[in-house]
């Protein structure tokens, strides 16, 4: 087991430095720090003078990969590569171009975003597994055409109609909950609550088929035949037969995005003015902050490869069927 | 004169190429087959029907013609201006504009203004809008019979149309009578008959009122939708172009010759779809962003800038969304290499560039057809919150979500200016609903494992 671990963390050291070498390209090859500096300090006649002093404030003014100026060991480490793109292994992000600690922001700003986003994946799955099940049980009925059909409806609103419409009614004509803001302690709850409301409602349509393709996968197998034959009811089937054996992907889809809740959903935030990260994004995004977006870009792979190994682990530790070798 | 923009250029090689597409699995009995289960589906006809008439305004709206007006001292002028067929089609909608903001089948502003009467003294009225309700004379009192008798002309009329083309239909195929045809075209008629009807109340309506209401600068509502349907369409099918020869040559690939091949192609999409996909598009629009302001001279009018932004934005969504095709046709090709007539192939001597293309690619093509099908609403949506996040086309392109980001602030206008927000969403989620179901049929009718 602790072999296998240890194989999979190497595997893993490639994928980020692969991230790390695209987002460098990305970030400082496709355009040069100076274009960056004209366009952030916005006039296309920016003096040669104000790019420089941009670039030195924020430790742009080296050479890329190679410094011909410095001696030794210091040629690789004085550049750009080395100080702003090997830093996030270490997860050293430095300072956003405005001149604040990325670490100290994102430390703070992941509690909102998690507050929201966790009610959110435990409601959610809850309320997906429930309708789920309901159309498995009415199977063949036209009350399964009948939610089919109202799935595909709710896949086919936009994810911003759910949000827009959630704070116009609930918000602002049944005055229910507060349309925007936070508070942290105890008073985050009036403000999470719409928030994740919407976050369920509007992933209800592609999770309850999702979870139907799952049990439906499930529930044509022999054993169910046999359970059948057996005379157990549909009801006790389905608990203790489809729902148990449908548990190994349930568990590990939802492994995979644990890590990725901190990172938070960048347009309900944004849209509910809630200060986590996703909202962070969208700031830097909008403002241009290429620190702050580099960062994130890191940071929410690495949640994601992190995401990939909790749920190799637990398949082996759900799955009996699963041997490492 | 014709003149194309990029986009463009791609919107006709895509129908073209479908066209072909279509004209060539029709002669092939086991492509044959799945379409015909389409067809005979009511909900895949009836979806086809209305993604078709979408795809038919996206095409209208691509064909832009070049043209010199004409002064009123005869002569021609020297700027030239760039209408698409749509434009051409929509000219009293795209032509009427208002001052400002206005309601569905107002004939009002939406605010009040100061008005200087004839006998001197200021009024603070609702004035009278130039184009909605512009004919009627006193319309507290005519409007809405108005309204009435043109949404019935309309309709009698859009049957009309319907019932010549059936006509016309059954006089070409006189062997079978109408009654006779199969049910897919008949509910394709069907489908068709309710479109035109719509088609038609509006084009009776629209001249005289903005059905959908005016924008902030007064332009009509409805017109933005529909210029929109074009963007969202580009978005959905150019994207699919740019990732499908990616995907299907480096899935086959991988799975095809396993070893270091694999390794790397593997090694590739798990670090290129480690990266959450928001923010490498957000990355990436940046950067394209800081490379059109630092290269100005490349995109001379602001036609050519919106169009390079859109074809940018198609291909790092592309570039963005192969790794979950590449997966998929990865495993398959895993397996189909170790069937039987894939063996027998080798054994015979057949070349493998020549076994990956007679034995694997017609087998994973089902797959294929599956995704780009599912993907085509999943980037219509995406659009528009792309363009929310301002990572999405350019602000002056028509799109649905450079609708719903204006129409943002003027919901917390008093009273609220709702009507941009519901047309925008209306418009998508009828095609958004078109192409799900759409693709749902198909899946079902592709899938090998479905039972017949």
């Amino acid at each position: 087991m602790i072999n296998y671990i240890i194989k999979r963390l190497l595997y893993v050291l490639p994928v980020l430095v692969g991230v790390n070498i695209l987002t460098f390209v990305l970030f400082f090859v496709v355009n040069t720090p100076d274009d960056m500096a004209r366009m952030q300090l916005g006039d296309k006649h920016v003096s040669q003078a104000a790019v420089d002093n941009w670039k030195l404030q924020r430790g742009y003014n080296l050479p890329l990969l190679w410094n011909e100026q410095e001696t030794g060991f210091a040629k690789a480490k004085k550049t750009i590569f080395f100080e702003k793109s090997v830093g996030l292994f270490f997860f050293d992000l430095g300072i956003s171009d405005n001149g604040r600690d990325i670490v100290a922001d994102i430390s703070q700003r992941m509690w909102p975003s998690l507050a929201i986003a966790i009610p959110s994946l435990i409601f959610g799955v809850l309320a997906n597994i429930t309708f789920a099940l309901l159309l498995i049980f009415y199977r063949g009925n036209f009350l399964e055409f009948g939610g089919l059909f109202i799935c595909i409806v709710l896949m086919s609103i936009s994810g911003l109609f759910y949000i827009i419409a959630g704070q116009y009614f609930v918000g602002k004509l049944l005055a229910l909950t507060p349309i925007s803001g936070y508070a942290p302690g105890a008073d985050a709850f009036k403000f999470i609550i719409l928030p994740v409301l919407i976050g369920i409602v509007g992933g209800l349509g592609s999770g309850v088929r999702w979870y139907r393709t799952l049990f439906l996968e499930e529930s044509v197998k022999d054993y169910i035949r046999t359970a059948k034959a057996k005379g157990l009811s549909s009801l006790q089937i389905l608990f203790k037969h489809v729902l148990k054996n449908a548990m190994i992907p349930i568990l590990t889809g939802i492994v995979v995005v644990l890590p990725l809740l901190f990172m938070g959903s960048l347009i309900t935030e944004s849209f509910f003015g809630i200060p986590g990260l996703g909202s962070y994004t969208i700031d830097a995004i909008s403002s241009q902050d290429f620190a702050i977006v580099r960062s994130m870009v890191f940071l929410g792979s690495f949640l994601y490869i992190i995401g990939l190994l909790l749920t190799d682990i637990s398949y082996t530790l759900v799955d009996p069927r699963v041997r490492l070798d | 004169m014709l003149t194309l923009l990029w986009t463009d250029i791609a919107v006709f090689a895509l129908v073209i190429g479908g066209a072909l597409a279509v004209w060539r699995s029709s002669k092939k009995e086991h492509l044959r087959r799945p379409w015909q289960k389409v067809f005979n589906n009511k909900v895949g006809v009836i979806s086809l029907t209305v993604l078709l008439s979408f795809i038919l305004i996206g095409v209208l709206d691509s064909t832009r013609i070049q043209y010199y007006k004409q002064l009123t001292n005869g002569e021609l002028s020297e700027h030239s201006e760039t209408l698409s067929v749509l434009d051409i089609v929509l000219t009293p909608l795209r032509t009427q504009v208002e001052k400002t903001y206005s309601m569905p089948f107002a004939h009002q502003a939406y605010a009040k203004e100061m008005k200087v009467s004839s006998k001197g003294s200021t009024q603070w009225i609702y004035p009278r809008l130039v184009y909605g309700g512009g004919h009627l004379t006193d319309p507290v009192a005519d409007k809405s019979m108005d309204i009435a008798i043109k949404t019935m002309k309309g309709f009698g009329f859009g049957v009309l149309i319907w019932f010549l083309s059936v006509i016309c239909l059954q006089l070409l195929n006189t062997r079978k009578s109408f009654f006779g045809w199969s049910p897919g075209i008949k509910n394709s008629l069907y489908t068709l008959l309710g479109v035109m009807s719509l088609v038609s109340v509006v084009a009776t309506l629209a001249p005289y009122y903005h059905i959908l209401g005016t924008d902030k600068v007064g332009e009509d509502v409805l017109y933005q939708a529909i210029k929109s349907i074009r963007t969202g369409l580009v978005i959905g099918s150019l994207t699919t172009i740019v990732m499908l020869p990616i995907a299907i040559s480096l899935g086959l690939m991988a799975g095809f010759f396993r070893g270091w091949v694999d390794d790397i192609i593997q090694y590739l999409y798990t670090t290129l779809s480690s990266i959450p996909g928001v923010l490498l598009i957000a990355a990436a629009i940046l950067m394209a962003q800081v490379y059109m302001a630092n290269n100005p001279e490349l995109f001379t009018t602001l036609e050519d800038r919106a169009d390079m932004r859109l074809l940018l934005l198609c291909l790092i969504l592309g570039i963005t969304s192969w790794t979950g095709l590449c997966r998929l046709l990865r495993a398959e090709t895993l397996k189909i290499r170790e069937m039987d007539y894939v063996i027998a192939a080798r054994a015979l001597g057949v070349s493998r560039l020549r076994l990956l293309k007679r034995h694997v690619l017609p087998n994973v093509m089902h797959l294929v057809m599956i995704t780009v099908v599912l993907d085509f609403s999943g980037l219509v949506l995406a659009e528009a919150v792309l363009s929310y996040i301002n990572i999405g086309v350019d602000p002056s392109t028509y799109s649905w979500g450079n609708m719903i980001n204006t129409s943002r602030l003027e919901m917390a206008r008093e009273p609220i200016v709702w009507w941009s927000l519901t047309a925008a969403f209306i418009f998508m989620f009828s095609l958004v609903l078109a192409a799900n179901l759409f693709a749902d049929v198909v899946r079902d009718a592709f899938d090998p494992r479905s039972n017949e």
